[in-house]
């Protein structure tokens, strides 16, 4: 018994002694609790409020006025401008600039005093259901109480139940509200983040692990055929699982497709080439293949938490916005969801491509910065 | 041509941060020679070998390898230098010929296919071409490391103990395979703890703490080193061993079984010590010359002396 014990007691020594050797494995154990419960407690919010509304308004009645104010007051719109036609009203929503749009049609003050119950048109972009479910149920209650301000005296008669307007919701882009047609594509590149950085992060570690770097330097190669030989094969891993993605999505998942898939494919090199190059940059700074893993991970934390992927990106406190605006992740999504299921074309999601051109071309410079040509 | 240098290198230093691994170093080694570089652990032979190649840059000195600047045209010469590392750095995962593919591609070796073929020829790789080099035995590896360095026709070979852990007749074929190499035009610096291997070179250079302390043939670095030997061949020799060690004039006591190595620089007063102990008749004594490792092991404790 004794005897185990100091058997026991010298295995546990010995694990100290590694864990403290270790610094980088021992900082993650302790740096990605403290990232998680950051991101958890202060960025994760699951009712966004403060979506950007626009509003297009035929008419300037006091009726249109006090709305526009009542939902600008409340918790959940924030009116960011005004539409001057349906076309301008789907840009604004097809670019992500707008949650909703709210239309007052030209007569709508004239027709609620005449009793014709007009219809106050509100469109979301309901490609995410969970960013704007809460605020839709709300808008009923916001449109009530501001008319019946107005409506008061003679007119009170026109505040009674059934109201005296019609509320035309229009769910755009997911009229039925399913979350796994929101999902489903922002899985695409939730999937080719992880695996994808990982994939290359592992690259360089693993020819250091078994020794065969020393061969490598020692051979006539440049950085940059080291990275493109080491990051190609993967480009192509990554179109595979696209592809199968993209097929489930289809025929199990039904997700609409309505935007072009070359276009998209096109895009992918991007963001996959992007991933990669970050997964490089890691792998030649990790000493060994554990720490290239945890630093993959320290980086698909904040992707997943910030991207808007799990969570509406509106609902989250602007510095976490805007951390998330640095994450390929996030702006890959509003592609992918953009022009599968809005339909976008370049015109559209070009605002995103620039930044996500710019992250690789980024990324890449520091893996070739890092990479060491000697033993030095 | 036969005085031309493939490796004429002066003053190079090297550290790492903390004290000098190789401290104004020069090594001389003419085309088609084979060098062996020798020195105990640590002495910074493997810091020189990868110096020379272009692995590591040197904080001083300079020189040429292969007629390239050793700082300034590290490419160049990497193209033009077989370097066998000390551990087995080919792929593991991947077969004998995959991995002697791989480097081909690498140097951009013109008819790949007959050359890779002929070089598995050549080494006895055929047989196991297929096989994957993690399966191998270390007599398999370090055949396929030396076909992999010599693939590309390099015009100089570095060589980093390649024969450590491996057995008496491999390590055999593979000296007949430098010799040949050599004899083909190849210069070849090996790095070695064997004193067998070191009198198969043409030349030695022996360094430790990171100096050169003896070059040339074997012969002439124990003729210069001034060590005089006895040998004594005794029923009891640790007992001999106990009543040498300290005595004035004996510099170093080795037993090989039955019989004692005495060794000491000066060999008035080394035979005056064995003179006191020479009582036992039992003992019989003759002169001999010493070895090469009793000549290093000498030229270490020497360094050390004056070093501290």
């Amino acid at each position: 018994m004794t005897a185990s014990l100091r058997r026991f007691w010298a295995i546990l020594i010995k694990e100290f002694v590694q864990m403290r050797r270790d610094r980088l494995t021992f900082a993650m154990m302790i740096g990605i609790p403290v990232l998680q419960l950051l991101l958890f407690g202060y960025a994760i919010n699951a009712d966004p409020r403060s979506l950007p509304t626009a509003v297009m308004a035929g008419e300037a009645s006091t009726f249109s006025r006090s709305l526009v104010a009542a939902m600008g007051n409340s918790a959940y719109f924030r009116i960011v401008g005004t539409a001057a036609n349906e076309a301008e009203a789907t840009a604004l929503l097809a670019r992500g600039d707008v949650q909703f749009v709210v239309s007052i049609p030209p007569d709508f003050a004239r027709r609620l005093l005449r009793g014709d119950r007009p219809a106050l048109l509100v469109e979301a972009d309901a490609t995410d259901p969970a960013a704007t479910s809460n605020a839709l149920g709300a808008l009923s209650q916001i449109v009530d109480s501001a008319l019946a301000r107005d409506l008061v005296g003679p007119l009170a008669h026109l505040a009674a139940r059934p109201a005296g307007y019609e509320l035309r919701l229009h769910r755009r882009y997911n009229p039925e509200g399913v979350t796994s047609y929101n999902v489903v594509p922002g899985l695409m590149g939730t999937i080719l983040t992880m695996t994808m950085v990982i994939m290359t992060s592992l690259g360089m570690t693993r020819e250091r692990e078994r020794g065969t770097m020393e061969n490598l330097l020692a051979m006539p190669v440049r950085p940059f055929e080291v990275m493109l030989g080491k990051i190609i094969p993967y480009i192509l891993v990554g179109y595979i699982q696209v592809t199968v993605i993209l097929l489930a999505a289809r025929f199990l998942f039904q997700v609409p497709m309505v935007g072009g898939l070359g276009l998209l494919s096109l895009v992918l090199v991007v963001f996959i080439a992007a991933n990669l190059s970050i997964g490089f940059t890691f792998s030649t700074v990790a000493a060994n293949q554990l720490q290239a893993m945890q630093m993959a991970f320290f980086f698909f934390l904040p992707s997943i938490l910030l991207s808007g992927f799990m969570f509406p990106y509106r609902g989250m406190p602007e510095w976490a916005q805007t951390l998330g605006e640095v994450l390929p992740l996030t702006h890959f999504l509003r592609i992918v969801r953009g022009i599968l299921l809005k339909g976008n074309g370049w015109a559209e999601i070009a605002p995103d491509v620039g930044p996500l051109l710019l992250f690789m071309l980024a990324a890449m410079g520091i893996a070739l910065l890092r990479y060491r040509r000697t033993l030095d | 041509m036969s005085t031309a240098l493939a490796i004429d290198v002066t003053g190079l230093s090297k550290s790492f941060g903390g004290p000098p691994v190789v401290q104004d170093l020069s090594i001389q080694v003419p085309v088609g020679q084979i060098c062996g570089f020798l020195g105990p652990n640590g002495s910074g032979k493997t810091t020189t070998i990868r110096m020379l190649c272009g692995l590591l840059t040197p904080d001083a000195g300079s020189g040429t390898c292969l007629g390239y600047d050793v700082r300034r045209e590290a490419a160049a010469i990497k193209r033009q230098v077989g370097y066998m590392t000390q551990r087995f750095s080919f792929y593991e995962d991947l077969s004998i010929r995959e991995n002697l593919d791989f480097v081909a591609r690498m140097y951009g070796v013109p008819r790949r296919h007959e050359v890779v073929g002929a070089t598995l020829e050549r080494l006895g790789l055929t047989g196991r071409q297929r096989q994957l080099a993690g399966a191998l035995s270390g007599g398999w590896k370090q055949r396929l490391a030396l076909a992999a360095c010599i693939l590309h026709q390099p015009r100089l070979l570095l060589l980093d103990e390649p024969t450590a852990g491996v057995d008496p007749k491999a390590r055999r074929e593979f000296w007949e395979e430098i010799h040949h190499l050599a004899a083909d035009g190849m210069t070849v610096l090996v790095s070695t703890h064997y004193m067998d291997e070191a009198e198969r070179c043409h030349a030695i250079v022996y360094i430790a703490y990171g100096r050169v302390l003896a070059r040339g043939t074997t012969e002439s670095v124990i003729r210069e080193s001034g060590l005089a030997t006895r040998r004594a061949t005794t029923p009891d020799p640790e007992a001999l061993a106990r009543a040498l060690r300290d005595r004035p004039g004996v510099e170093m006591v080795v037993r090989f079984g039955n019989s004692l190595h005495v060794s000491g620089h000066d060999a008035a007063a080394l035979d005056a010590a064995i003179a006191a102990v020479r009582a036992d008749p039992a003992t019989v004594w003759a002169a001999d010359d010493p070895t090469l490792e009793d000549v290093f092991i000498a030229l270490m404790g020497q360094t050390r002396d004056t070093l501290q």
